[in-house]
């Protein structure tokens, strides 16, 4: 299990196949991969979004994911997993979060990974701040349910 | 007993107080709505606001003892 809190750019491809290289221990055992990339959109609630800033409470960050993640492991038969973060300036395109979870069977893996995901965006300590296209400011309020409003 | 708690804003509510820390030595603290009625004194908690004693989730409620690490902050946004 790791958990990382990236103040700069992240590749979550290399930080896959990184972790499970340093993690050869894993092998034969897992049959399935589940992964969730998010990456940041240049658009929110109709407005064209060119930055946002990140901000996390060091330590409880940690101790929350930690907890998440103890609570999948109850739940699903999980080999292992990864979590990534970013904090501080990001940019559209950039990756904002990773989640990977190895198991050996297809359904413990995705749901564990949704499971994850869920549990991080509603009690994980991160805020987010948006910078306009028009140089305005402004925190994000909450999240939404992850669907597209029609 | 004399009772030192340290007192942490983050996010939106840090900006709106206009501060990230206070560190409060008072007697008669017993809890987190308390801490935050000492430290901000006039200013009502606004509703929406989560608190934590020492990084876990706590209700306004709880009890607080010395040394304890309150924080406040707004509804989380990441991933």
């Amino acid at each position: 299990m790791a958990i990382k809190i990236c103040a700069e750019v992240f590749d979550p491809y290399l930080e896959i196949q990184a972790y499970q290289n340093e993690n050869p221990s894993k092998g034969g055992a897992v049959g399935a991969t589940s992964i969730f990339i998010g990456t940041m959109r240049d658009f929110n609630e109709g407005d064209a979004v060119k930055g946002m800033t990140l901000e996390y409470y060091p330590g409880m960050t940690e101790k929350q994911l930690e907890k998440i993640i103890t609570e999948a492991r109850q739940q699903w038969h999980v080999i292992d997993t990864l979590v990534v973060h970013r904090v501080g300036e990001i940019l559209p395109a950039q990756p904002i979060v990773l989640v990977a979870v190895w198991a050996s069977h297809r359904g413990d893996a995705f749901d564990a990974c949704r499971y994850i995901m869920d549990a991080l965006k509603s009690k994980a300590p991160f805020w987010k701040k948006e910078l306009l296209a028009t140089e305005d400011e402004r925190w994000v309020v909450e999240n939404t349910d992850g669907y597209k409003r029609c | 007993m004399l009772m030192s708690i340290k007192v942490r804003y983050f996010a939106s509510l840090k900006e709106s107080v206009g501060r990230s820390e206070d560190n409060l030595a008072f007697t008669g603290l017993s809890t987190v709505n308390e801490v935050w009625n000492r430290a901000n004194p006039g200013r009502s908690l606004p509703a929406n606001i989560l608190a934590a004693v020492n990084m876990d989730y706590v209700e306004l409620d709880s009890n607080v003892k010395d040394g304890d690490e309150v924080a406040f902050f707004p509804p989380v946004t990441g991933g």
